[in-house]
């Protein structure tokens, strides 16, 4: 009988010093942590892409608690909802980002940038392009063997069998950057979505003399600035012997479509008009 | 027991078809093409303009570093432009192209054949004309050779290593260099050895070149200090680290130079052109290039100006075979396939090589399967089956505890593969990561 008493009491008494050990540590160590942060990052879209430039939804979640203006910070995943969902919670205005979208800038497929090598090694652009210019003429086009693909964390991309090229989902891009940043050449880049989804860019990066490039790539940028000249707007800039159209400052006019004598300017989403738009490549699902 | 390299290394068939074929001069190209970077370090600057006359030995681009180096016109005639070509690096870099009229050299270079014997040089004035004359390392690695004369403050060098190895496959440049210029290339190695005060120098080369030990064994007999080492046919024993393993049997710590063990290396062309600049006054406008390959018609050694387009070179071998698979700018194991064959003959070209279709290309990747066949090749006891996955999957910070930077690239661990794994590939990519990273650490 002594034997179960002497038991009982002396468990019970190390429970009650456990739980007071425990007790004192949980009150000396205790750290504060603000409760909006769990309730923030409850609307974030827990994806963990990084597309804010933190490192996952929590630390974005922290990023937005402690700031005292979010207007400048979005979650591109979420979007405009999402962040009035955390502007609410946290009594802060919500900024207007405006929605954005990658854009493939490079239309080498296999017929108009032939192979010049032949490359065997291990299948993957940034070993490809930290070895040599790549497969065909072009040293700045797209190596094709998908690391961009293999990024995408939103089923946002395939390569085109066809061309060679990667082909942006439009309705699954969130515009979270990781293809950008897998691609070693830069042939990506982030786009003002537009109205309506419309939008027109110079899908070429090619900085060679205009020969070269057309040499090596027949829809190649050639630097003849005709689409530079012919700008109402002011929104082109020719640099590097390659024009780039400020996104910023384009008014979807499309004077400079028709005057690329290479085609290099891509129109995307506007309805045909009168005289029939060859489409060069399949760059998206003609959604809206 | 010939001496080697205490680890790793591996036997690739030696096929030296060139061997036994004198060194032809080829004659002077209509238009040469002179990169201006083609050496380790920062690209020289243009000095000349479009339309200028140059001459034989005239600097065209001048060094803008310490580690850099001058680059001289190997002919003479008219700048015709300066324009970005795709060099054998397979990119585009920018270069200065020479329409070539006579063969007028500039005035103080002696361009007789006698042997000039006597010393008269300080070693500082001996560093200052290897600088001027713009001479690299010849084995391929077109390290200035200025740069390794002038030791940092703290060390002292007491051995010179020359590198007569040529452990590379095919190649015969170094070997046939020994035996036609030997005379010369001691009286280069004495200059070296003078330079950098130092008595005593160690000749290296490989069991292979029997005639080259034995040609160089009776010469060295009138020179004080210098002594052949036969060394066991072994790659990569050409590398610096391996070859101070076997010649002298002291190992380079991770991470630091040759100096730190008392010793430096140069290859023996490099000793032939220092020979040239300082005895000569000749700069670094030619070398010694092998043109080979299994299906080619008439594999020789070949002296060619620098600039010199690829395809010439092969013209005179009897041209493109027919199935060809791949050139190689260098040697099969550490040479980089050619983008194009217009690409000109630079400092560090030490072999033209033609591969043939059946073997040029590579097998199909496999898994791996753990045979540790590249741990065992691998010369600086590195585990590359584990490195290539760091590299793949980026993780950096591991790849860097395991000393990815020690690797040189030697290529030994692919050729050993039998998954036909592309470990270097993704070795070579998380080294210029893992460099990235150290050097934004030192910032």
């Amino acid at each position: 009988m002594s034997v179960v008493l002497i038991t009982i009491v002396s468990l019970a008494g190390l429970g009650a010093i456990a739980a007071m050990i425990l007790f004192a540590a949980s009150k000396k160590f205790q750290v504060f942590e603000d409760p909006r942060i769990d309730e923030v990052e409850e609307v974030l879209p827990a994806t963990n892409c990084g597309g804010c430039g933190l490192p996952g939804c929590r630390a974005f979640a922290e990023a937005l608690v402690k700031a005292d203006d979010i207007s400048s910070m979005n979650c591109p995943v979420g979007g405009a909802d999402t962040m009035n969902a955390v502007a609410s919670i946290l009594g802060k205005e919500a900024g207007t980002a405006i929605p954005m979208v990658a854009v493939v800038r490079c239309n080498g497929s296999c017929e108009h940038a032939p192979k010049t090598t032949n490359y065997q090694g291990a299948q993957t652009c940034a070993v490809v392009s930290a070895l040599y210019g790549g497969e065909t003429g072009c040293a700045f086009g797209c190596d094709g063997l998908g690391d961009c693909v293999a990024s995408c964390k939103f089923d946002a991309m395939y390569m085109d069998d066809e061309t060679g090229l990667p082909v942006i989902i439009e309705e699954n891009c969130v515009a979270c950057g990781a293809c950008i940043d897998a691609c070693p050449k830069n042939i990506i880049e982030l786009r003002k979505k537009g109205p309506k989804s419309r939008r027109i860019f110079v899908s070429c990066v090619n900085k060679d003399k205009g020969a070269p490039a057309k040499k090596a790539c027949a829809v190649a940028c050639i630097g003849c600035s005709k689409c530079f000249k012919i700008c109402p707007h002011d929104a082109i800039e020719m640099k590097d012997n390659h024009a780039y159209i400020d996104y910023e400052k384009c008014k979807l006019c499309r004077k400079c479509v028709p005057e690329c004598p290479t085609k290099a300017i891509h129109e995307i989403n506007f309805p045909p008009p009168k005289p029939k738009v060859k489409k060069e490549e399949p760059e998206t699902t003609p959604a809206d | 027991m010939l001496k080697t390299f205490s680890l790793g290394g591996v036997h690739p068939a030696e096929n030296k078809l060139s061997a036994a074929k004198a060194t032809e001069i080829l004659p002077v190209p209509a238009e040469v093409v002179i990169p201006i970077c083609q050496h380790i370090g920062a690209p020289g600057t243009p000095v000349v303009k479009k339309g200028d006359e140059v001459k034989v030995g005239q600097v065209i681009a001048q060094s803008s570093g310490f580690v850099s180096a001058n680059i001289h016109s190997p002919v003479s005639g008219k700048v015709f432009k300066i324009d970005d070509i795709l060099d054998a690096s397979g990119y585009k870099r920018q270069a200065i192209i020479i329409k070539t009229e006579g063969d007028e050299w500039m005035a103080d270079i002696d361009r007789s054949d006698s042997i000039r014997k006597g010393i008269t040089l300080s070693s500082e004035e001996i560093i200052k004309r290897v600088g001027e004359a713009g001479i690299v390392g010849s084995g391929g690695a077109t390290f200035p050779a200025h740069v390794k004369l002038s030791p940092p403050p703290g060390k002292t060098c007491e051995v010179l290593i020359l590198n007569g190895v040529e452990c590379e496959p095919y190649l015969t440049s170094d070997h046939r260099l020994m035996l036609e210029k030997g005379e010369e290339m001691l009286v280069g190695v004495s200059l070296l050895m003078k330079a950098l005060f130092v008595d005593r120098a160690i000749i290296g080369i490989e069991n292979n070149k029997q005639d080259a030990i034995e040609h160089i064994r009776k010469l060295v007999a009138s020179y004080n200090g210098i002594t052949v080492q036969p060394l066991k046919v072994q790659y990569p024993q050409g590398g610096e680290k391996q070859l101070i393993d076997a010649c002298i049997g002291r190992q380079v710590p991770s991470g630091k130079l040759p100096i730190e063990v008392g010793a430096v290396v140069f290859n023996v062309g490099t000793a032939y052109a220092v020979y040239e600049a300082v005895q000569k006054n000749k700069p670094k406008i030619d070398r010694i290039v092998t043109v080979t390959g299994l299906s080619v018609k008439n594999p020789g050694n070949f002296l060619v100006r620098i600039g010199t387009p690829i395809s010439a070179l092969i013209e005179a071998v009897g041209g493109l075979p027919e199935d060809t698979g791949k050139v190689i700018a260098g040697g099969p194991m550490m040479g980089k396939a050619l983008a194009s064959l217009d690409a000109p003959v630079t400092k560090g070209t030490s072999g033209v090589l033609i591969v043939p279709e059946k073997i040029a290309s590579r097998g199909k990747t496999e898994y791996c399967i753990r045979c540790s066949k590249c741990v065992s090749a691998c010369p600086m006891g590195l585990s590359p089956y584990l490195l290539m996955t760091l590299a793949e999957k980026e993780i950096h910070d591991r790849a860097e505890e395991e000393k990815i930077m020690d690797c040189m690239e030697c290529g030994s661990c692919s050729f050993t593969c039998p998954s036909n794994r592309p470990l270097l590939d993704y070795i070579r990519l998380g080294k210029g990561k893992v460099g990235q990273i150290m050097r934004s650490r030192i910032k």
